[in-house]
């Protein structure tokens, strides 16, 4: 006599046939992906020259490193840093701004409820797209080769390298909104530019203020790190200490960047809550 | 047609307007006040940063003629014009293309694993105890806040110069990115099959295994290859602190002024930056399905 459970995987079996047999291509597909990310994952550990003792070698430098770290002292330099520190909270700001202001305009040329027309927006789109493939880092390169090393150089690589950024999360958020009040301005009598005016960017300027609030945040990061290569802020400072291997002063100051992120976070997060509020943050 | 637009009687619009005055009075004082603690604040920032924008204008034309110039030979001719001259080192490119591509596979996948070990106990609703979740969020919260760069600088330090760096650099950026996502998916994750597994007598770790994880793989992995997408970007300025990669020829070519390999580096990175971007997008795609893709 069978058991209940066995007639039942029976008349189970019977009843869904393709979930108790898949084909066994279906079944092998996992295993064989598993199987060739890992071989391309041990390729790479050796071709990138990992080696056992290399990396526990690594770790015991980096142990020590770690141990000269502590405590975090800025020895003399607290002002410097400070100073540097605010640097690096203007280019933030000063970077996402131009960005914000130049990105808007062009925005509108890459929606595709603006421009209809494929021809005219391909390229505009394109255009943003490779502005936001080369890395804020570049940019900063390129630019202290035309304006010379400093801040300023950091302030115009935020802004190119956001600006491609903006150009496309602000078209999308144009193409997201609702056409009827646009239509409804078309049909009082409104020429395009009052139906952009007072149809569309009502709707569109809390989402972008909320964007731009969060750029400000992420490239407070951003800004901190493009003083790497010379472009001003605590990057720079912290280069420097980190090539002259003063340990508690490379402490120090990434506990100033954590603090200061930290901080615009905080503030950011109360204005965007404020600006357009909760429901739209989460 | 005769327009049929009802108007109130005077009195009762007048207190309407006065009211509709007043609010709007209201909020326009409001944007005012905002914009004028933002006007000062740039101001602040201007002073801050040395903004000169004197020297914007001057050097502005500087900014168009190096675009001139990395589009010119050094025959002098336009760089299309001879593209085997132009791109004269790209197998040496590809090859360091195809190690700045393996640096952020391996990166991410080793930051992958760890946020994946990592998250169960950064989610609320599966940590096994405060203190813990606690620790882990905000070790995931160091990891994700440091720039990647930061840590290349001070792993070439102690990894020493090479490719090595660069990929432990982007795989701890990558494992508090991605933990703390994995966690926030983990928060949405439905309980009851929790429930279901813990009423058997299963242990914690049985628990995530058979009624956490399966809700959520589909999740981790749209976010890794995000994540994948994005690596490729930062290990391809790896190179300019010595952490291996395409950067290391970018940053020479910029500093002594090849301005025709700049483009032509460039060039190739842009190339590769879109054929990932599209890739990964196709793939997350099909995987799964259009929803997942934001």
């Amino acid at each position: 006599m069978t058991s209940p459970q066995e007639v039942d995987t029976r008349e189970l079996r019977a009843r869904y046939p393709d979930v108790f047999d898949r084909p066994a291509l279906a079944r092998l597909a996992m295993p064989a992906m598993i199987v060739a990310a890992l071989a391309v994952l041990v390729y790479g550990l050796v071709d990138l020259d990992f080696s056992p003792s290399r990396f526990f070698n690594g770790l015991s430098q980096l142990g020590w490193i770690s141990l000269m770290m502590i405590p975090p002292d800025p020895g003399s330099s607290l002002p410097i840093y400070l100073k540097a520190l605010g640097e690096t909270l203007s280019i933030a700001l000063l970077g996402t701004t131009l960005a914000a202001l130049f990105a808007l305009p062009v925005s509108l040329l890459a929606a595709r409820n603006i421009v209809p027309s494929n021809i005219l927006r391909f390229p505009v789109r394109r255009f943003l797209d490779s502005i936001r493939g080369v890395d804020t880092l570049i940019w900063a390169l390129v630019w202290i080769n035309v304006v010379g090393l400093g801040p300023f150089a950091g302030v115009l690589a935020i802004a190119v390298s956001d600006f491609g950024a903006f150009g496309k999360l602000f078209s999308e958020a144009i193409e997201g909104a609702d056409q009827k009040q646009v239509e409804g301005i078309r049909a009082s009598g409104g020429s395009p530019l009052h139906e952009i005016r007072f149809g569309l960017l009502p709707q569109v300027l809390p989402v972008i203020a909320g964007q731009v609030l969060y750029f400000i945040e992420s490239n407070t990061r951003s800004a901190t790190i493009i003083g790497i290569v010379g472009a001003g802020g605590i990057g720079l400072q912290l280069a420097e200490q980190i090539r002259v291997l003063e340990w508690q002063k490379v402490s120090f100051l990434i506990l100033m960047i954590l603090v200061a992120v930290a901080a615009i976070d905080f503030i950011s997060g109360k204005l965007r809550f404020a600006i357009i509020g909760r429901r739209a943050v989460a | 047609m005769t327009l049929a637009v009802s108007i109130l009687p005077e009195q009762q619009l007048a207190v309407l307007n006065a009211a509709y005055r007043q609010a709007v009075s209201r909020r326009r004082l409001r944007l005012l006040l905002g914009v004028v603690v933002f006007a000062a604040a740039l101001a602040l920032a201007g002073f801050g940063a040395e903004v000169n924008l004197r020297t914007l204008f001057t050097y502005f034309g500087n900014f168009v003629s190096y675009f001139d110039r990395i589009l010119t030979l050094d025959s002098g001719q336009r760089v299309w014009t001879d593209i085997g001259e132009w791109f004269w080192g790209l197998r040496k490119w590809l090859r360091m293309l195809g190690e700045t591509l393996l640096i952020s596979y391996v990166g991410t996948l080793i930051g992958a694993t760890f946020a994946l070990c990592l998250n169960f106990f950064a989610a609320e609703n599966t940590s096994p105890s405060p203190w813990l979740r606690f620790v882990v969020r905000r070790l995931l919260e160091f990891a994700r806040t440091v720039p990647g760069i930061v840590f290349a600088l001070i792993f070439v330090i102690a990894f020493g110069l090479g490719p090595m760096a660069g990929v432990l650099a982007i795989a701890i950026h990558s494992t508090g990115a991605l933990g703390k996502l994995f966690s926030e998916i983990v928060e949405n994750a439905d309980m009851k099959p929790v429930e279901g597994i813990r009423s058997t007598g299963a242990s914690w770790l049985s628990c995530m295994r058979f009624a956490i994880v399966p809700q959520v793989t589909a999740g981790y992995a749209s976010y890794a290859l995000l994540r994948f997408e994005i690596n490729v970007r930062e290990a391809s300025v790896m190179g300019f602190v010595g952490a291996g990669g395409i950067g290391q020829e970018l940053v020479v070519a910029i500093r002594k002024f090849y301005y025709s390999d700049v483009s032509a580096i460039l060039l190739t990175i842009i190339v590769t930056v879109f054929i990932i971007d599209i890739s990964t997008g196709w793939l997350r795609g099909r995987l799964f399905g259009k929803e997942a893709r934001t």
